[in-house]
């Protein structure tokens, strides 16, 4: 159980749709934080807005699915420290992808914008209004972003190595379809 | 007894009530408004403003208000929405700096509720207004609470791109608190 089946279907299609949520939750904070005020950067706030509670949600359903079903170690030849990098990566991916809408909605709280999620239910803010914390906040979204798209790349990175030099199940243990025998 | 009790108690808020106040404390006093960004209730205030009202609690029907809002003074929760807001698409404050109430009748509503008719005048529009309030008399002071709801496309205010409703509504929510002397 090391290669296919490691991971619960359900696992899998959770971890592609937070994926899918990153790759369009990201790029719409970056436009939008450099558009000049106007109907349409307020629209994008929103939606932002939206994602970013998604995938806070997201998240803790990954976790709480992840402790009750845990995957198989993978067992595939790599030195030590590639192990322990891969195991780090990971644990930071999740603490930045409840981290990072945490902060988004603190910002929100602080900057006197309340998040209302789907335009429906309201986030109780958390925080006051306060500028000074307000810009903190924003700076702290800002470079956690930053810090998760570099461990993105580093995600990616890996499972292609994986994949295609070193030519292991470790990609197609979340790609099913792939469907590589496990090499050993 | 309980004609005299209700004679008494007529004598008593009478003498009570039988002030006129029209200092109006600004500085313990406020304008301010809420409006709906896609959904989201924004609080705003308008931070220098001027009024003259005189109005007794007994007779309010004889009172009146006047008061004339500092539009560039507007705060709307964000340095980049103050630029926006005082701007030609919102409040076109170069040209037209201020909006003034003036009250032209003022009835009774019952159950301890009035309501103030007037003309309010922004960006070179004027349009009648009814502003119901309430008013409470706590040591030789008088506070005055009231809100009403205009639309902010009657008066021009949002043009342009921002004309679309579904991210800045058209209603706006204004609340006034005066304290008078």
């Amino acid at each position: 159980m090391t290669g296919k089946g490691a991971y619960t279907r359900t696992a899998v299609y959770l971890h592609w749709l937070m994926a899918l949520l990153v790759f369009v939750t990201f790029p719409v904070g970056l436009v939008m934080s450099d558009m000049a005020l106007s109907p349409d950067k307020l629209r994008m706030l929103s939606y932002h807005k939206w994602l970013g509670v998604t995938v806070f949600l997201l998240v803790i359903v990954r976790l709480v699915w992840r402790a009750m079903h845990k995957p198989a170690p993978l067992d595939v030849p790599m030195p030590q420290w590639q192990h322990v990098a891969a195991k780090a990566v990971h644990v930071l991916l999740y603490v930045l992808l409840f981290a990072i809408p945490l902060s988004g909605w603190l910002m929100s709280s602080a900057k006197g914008f309340q998040t209302v999620y789907l335009g429906i239910l309201p986030l109780p803010d958390l925080l006051s209004k306060d500028k000074v914390l307000g810009d903190a906040l924003s700076a702290l979204h800002e470079v956690l972003n930053y810090t998760l798209l570099l461990l993105v790349i580093s995600h990616i990175g890996a499972a292609l190595k994986h994949h295609f030099i070193d030519r292991d199940v470790t990609l197609s243990r979340m790609i099913p379809f792939l469907n590589r025998r496990a090499s050993k | 007894m309980n004609r005299l009790l209700t004679v008494m108690l007529v004598l008593f808020s009478c003498s009570a009530g039988a002030v006129e106040y029209s200092h109006v404390q600004l500085d313990k006093s406020s304008v301010t408004f809420e409006s709906r960004q896609m959904s989201v209730p924004v609080e705003g205030v308008f931070k220098k403003f001027t009024a003259s009202v005189k109005i007794n609690p007994v007779k309010p029907e004889a009172g009146s208000a006047k008061i004339e809002i500092d539009l560039a003074s507007i705060d709307a929760g964000s340095a980049e929405a103050n630029d926006e807001v005082t701007g030609k698409n919102w409040f076109n404050v170069a040209e037209f700096p201020k909006a003034s109430f003036v009250s032209s009748s003022v009835k009774s509503l019952g159950a301890g509720k009035y309501e103030a008719t007037g003309q309010l005048s922004i960006k070179g529009k004027t349009m009648p207004v009814q502003a119901p309030f309430t008013m409470k008399e706590d040591k030789g002071l008088l506070s005055v609470d009231g809100a009403f709801t205009l639309k902010r496309l009657d008066y021009g205010i949002g043009s342009g791109l921002w004309s679309d409703t579904s991210v800045v509504a058209d209603e706006v929510k204004i609340k006034f608190h005066l304290l008078l002397k």
